[in-house]
């Protein structure tokens, strides 16, 4: 059923009501992974390299498992060697041998914090000091660390096995480079020949860590008859299971995982680190084991998004139209194949009109800790150069940037730069929200001296996925609900699900209690991820909803002995739907709740299913920043995201979404990087070192909703948790530069960069 | 008929230079079905690592999704997210 109508009133979607998790996550009671403690529970850590690029001799184990209280000591030799197998997790194509040996090195250690050996005992300080005590000899190997560095020739091969793929003829040496991509839509090569102006410029991005809060952790006990229990935090029950049962041999249904609360994930919990390795350990030790990672292993030992060198060219008429685009994006994968270089390419373009344009890029490995799913991954790094160089172009045109925009923008009907049609998207709306808004509209103000003020736009897009989705709805014996969901609450899911779930039951969101299912029992759920948990776990939820009502108009016109069809339900309560069906009294959920026995038993209903049809996500943000000439400090004096959300089920949520993924870009764009050494060791691996923007850094994040439905949702929802990490780095580039004048192509525009490039400026 | 467009690189293998094909196929099963057919090796290709756009709307890993016979569809990678 479709909700979508002008004259369907909704009552509880598009509410705001506080938030089902709030009162445990303030008070401290909410349980995270780490707060797990189950019976004869041992601990364990990993032992992890310090090399970059090194070989393994041996392991010798003997001293550690000597230590008073281990209990058991592993290392690859322990995880089977299981053949290679594609995988499809948070970002895009994986292989599932390769993550085996990305939980734990086999033959080769390939980046400094890759885990070769993990120690458990009875108390962490003991694992800790029997882990020191691991000794692996090994043979240290020439590293690369930037993709300039592993494409060069004569490059140190990380893989043998690897040759390039996507390319032809099919090379005879192995490489660095994973593979080739390209997506093309005319000929732009020829169309340059039509432009006035061309904007060509080189862009680089460093790699960013999703900076979650809260580390990975899990508590695994292995039964003795095979079977086991996984507690943990991540952004999918049903992936841990799959992938620990992958990754150990073990059949699926021999695992059950219980998703604890997640302090965050961003795409970055959408793998396992740990679970494995300590399934492996409890089974070997007979005990259950937990793991938490410090801060430093997340950064050494987990993956954050790629870093990339971006080259664009960009060419219009005098008139503002594009005529011809161009862009090479290169990706660091890290040290396994699987950088979202195939998205980056896709979404180059995609707010733009063109009939001539090609993108195409690299996948290309390092010395570096295998990339994961970031926000919209791949989008925010070839946007970044696309959107400056659109920015410059503006410039030179003398056009408003947002004007600019709006002629070349995508629309319905619009060819999309990677192929197909464009549908019911709301790029339009947000610009002409840009240029109507009071922020666009206000003046700057006059910087104090030593410092200049300047404003700049972006845009994004990201298409959001559907997916396989379960959920079920229980109605309680008093008349209250019981809503299941098969995916991680990451960003509000459980409140949304609830909200939807009472707008078709015609109740109170209050008597709805959302919870997140473990894996025996909900239905199978992708993981929580690409913005699709309210558009496909929420479209499964509410049929559930719906069957329910209609159950309990059967039940209704049981009690009432008519036909179930002369049953409507309304506001909560069955009618008899119209004169013929005779004079009843309406008969709440309450009252049909309370005679559930009689009229057949429990009411409930559960819906799975394989959501499609999920709409892309458009978003064009403004930013005003400050630039201390002195110091080369760029302060963010005011930030308004404006997003396509199709309809907000709870609008507070989603002006967080786009809140969040606004400072996270923010953070990208001016502060953060991996700084590695010489040897190839990570320098920075803390929050002292590694600067994400905190609360007093910023203003407060303004939001505008735009809604664009999507007809393919019962309310009209598309996902919203992604597309706003996509324009803020241009954002703040093209406002920097309309403050000063620099152009900023390289991340982060930290102090000493932005500094360095006045003074050139300067000359 | 149905326009196909095959023209993205993870289909070249298959079709060489082919870029729109005009198929009488009336869902994402039978798209494949047909695809394999006449091009050996693409209809896995197409099941286990590309998604459909179906007049706009990407779909994947779903055979029941309708093709109408004035759809155009279009062959892409397949899509997750973060």
């Amino acid at each position: 059923m479709n909700y979508l109508g002008k004259d369907v009133e909704l009552k509880v979607v598009g509410t705001r009501p506080i938030r089902p998790d709030g009162v445990e996550k303030v008070n401290g009671r909410a349980s995270f992974g780490a707060d797990v403690a189950v019976s004869g529970m041992i601990h364990a850590k990993v032992v992890r390299s310090p090399h970059a690029h090194a070989r393994i001799k041996s392991i010798d184990t003997s001293k550690a498992e000597a230590v008073k209280g281990v209990q058991a000591v592993i290392t690859g030799a322990d995880l089977p060697d299981i053949p290679s197998e594609e995988a499809f997790v948070g970002e895009g194509p994986a292989n599932f041998r390769e993550m085996s040996h990305n939980v734990i090195a086999r033959d080769k250690v390939l980046y400094d914090g890759h885990a070769v050996a993990a120690v458990a005992a009875n108390t962490a300080a003991i694992a800790e000091e029997a882990a020191r005590l691991v000794e692996v000899e090994y043979e240290v190997l020439p590293h690369v660390i930037s993709v300039e560095e592993a494409m060069a020739d004569g490059a140190p091969v990380l893989h043998e096995d690897m040759f390039t793929q996507g390319v032809d003829p099919k090379p005879t040496k192995a490489s660095n480079i994973a593979k080739r991509v390209e997506f093309k839509l005319g000929d732009s090569n020829a169309a340059f020949a039509k432009a006035d102006v061309i904007v060509e410029r080189q862009y680089t991005t460093q790699p960013v860590h999703q900076a979650y809060i809260e580390p990975h952790a899990c508590v695994v006990s292995y039964n003795p008859d095979g079977q086991a229990q996984i507690w943990c935090s991540s952004q999918g029950q049903f992936m841990v299971r799959a992938f620990c049962a992958k990754l150990l041999g073990m059949d699926i249904a021999s695992i059950r995982v219980m998703p604890m609360e997640i302090g965050g994930g961003f795409g970055g919990k959408t793998l396992v680190y740990l679970e494995p390795l300590a399934l492996a350990l409890s089974k070997k030790s007979g005990r259950p084991v937990k793991m938490v990672m410090s801060r430093e292993e997340v950064f050494r030992g987990s993956g954050p998004t790629s870093g990339g060198t971006i080259n664009v060219k960009i060419g219009a008429t005098k008139n503002g139209r594009i005529v011809a685009a161009e862009c090479e994006t290169i990706l660091q994968a890290g040290a396994f194949p699987g950088s979202p270089v195939g998205p980056a390419c896709m979404t180059a373009f995609a707010c733009y009109d063109l009939a001539d344009v090609t993108a195409f890029g690299y996948d290309v490995v390092s010395n570096r800790p295998k990339v994961a799913a970031y926000r919209a991954p791949g989008a925010p790094i070839s946007t970044f150069a696309v959107e400056s160089a659109v920015d410059e172009l503006a410039q030179k045109l003398g056009m408003d940037p947002a004007e600019f925009r709006l002629i070349n923008a995508a629309k319905n009907e619009t060819k999309a730069a990677y192929g197909p049609t464009l549908k019911d998207i709301g790029y339009v709306e947000t610009l002409e929200a840009t240029v109507a808004s009071e922020h666009y509209k206000s003046d700057l103000g006059e910087a104090p001296k030593g410092k200049r003020r300047g404003r700049g736009v972006a845009s994004g897009f990201w298409f959001n996925i559907g997916g396989e989705s379960s959920g079920a709805t229980y109605v309680n014996e008093d008349g209250t609900v019981s809503v299941v969901s098969g995916n991680p609450d990451i960003g509000g899911s459980r409140a949304s699900m609830g909200m939807m779930a009472a707008e078709v039951l015609g109740i109170d969101v209050s008597r709805v209690r959302t919870t997140v299912g473990d894996t025996a029992s909900v239905g199978y759920s992708f993981l929580t991820g690409g913005s699709r948990v309210t558009f496909a776990t929420g479209m499964a939820v509410t049929q559930s909803a719906e069957e329910v009502r209609d159950d309990m108009c059967r039940r209704a016109a049981l009690i009432w002995e008519i036909d179930a069809e002369a049953v409507e339900w309304r506001d909560g309560a069955a009618h008899p739907a119209g004169e013929n069906a005779g004079k009843f009294d309406p008969l709440s959920l309450s009252d049909i709740a309370a005679k559930s026995g009689r009229t057949g038993g429990p009411i409930s209903a559960k819906c799975s299913i394989n959501a499609q049809g999920a709409g892309p996500g458009y978003a064009t943000h403004i930013c005003d920043v400050e630039v201390d000439e002195e110091t080369g400090h760029v302060a963010v004096l005011r930030y308004t995201a404006i997003q396509d959300v199709g309809k907000a089920i709870h609008p507070a949520y989603v002006e967080g979404q786009m809140q969040g993924g606004a400072v996270q870009g923010i953070g990208w764009a001016l502060n953060e990087e991996y700084i590695y050494n010489k040897d190839g060791g990570l320098d920075n691996p803390g929050f002292l070192d590694y600067r994400v923007p905190v609360a007093s850094d910023l203003p407060m994040i303004e939001t505008q909703l735009i809604e664009v439905p999507n007809p393919r949702h019962p309310f009209g929802a598309k996902g919203v948790g992604e597309v706003p990490i996509v324009p803020p780095m241009a954002a703040v580039a093209n406002a920097i530069s309309s403050a000063t004048g620099v152009r900023m192509p390289n991340l982060p525009m930290s102090p000493p960069r932005m500094r360095a490039a006045l003074d050139a400026a300067k000359g | 008929m149905a326009s196909v467009n095959v023209s993205n690189q993870m289909c070249r293998p298959y079709v060489g230079d082919a870029e729109v094909l005009k198929l009488e196929v009336d869902t994402v099963r039978a798209l494949i079905k047909e695809l394999e057919r006449r091009f050996p090796g693409l209809g896995p290709q197409v099941e286990e690592s590309m998604a459909v756009a179906i007049d706009g709307v990407i779909v994947q890993d779903t055979y029941l999704e309708p093709i109408g016979p004035d759809s155009e569809v279009f062959l892409i990678p397949k899509i997750a997210g973060g």
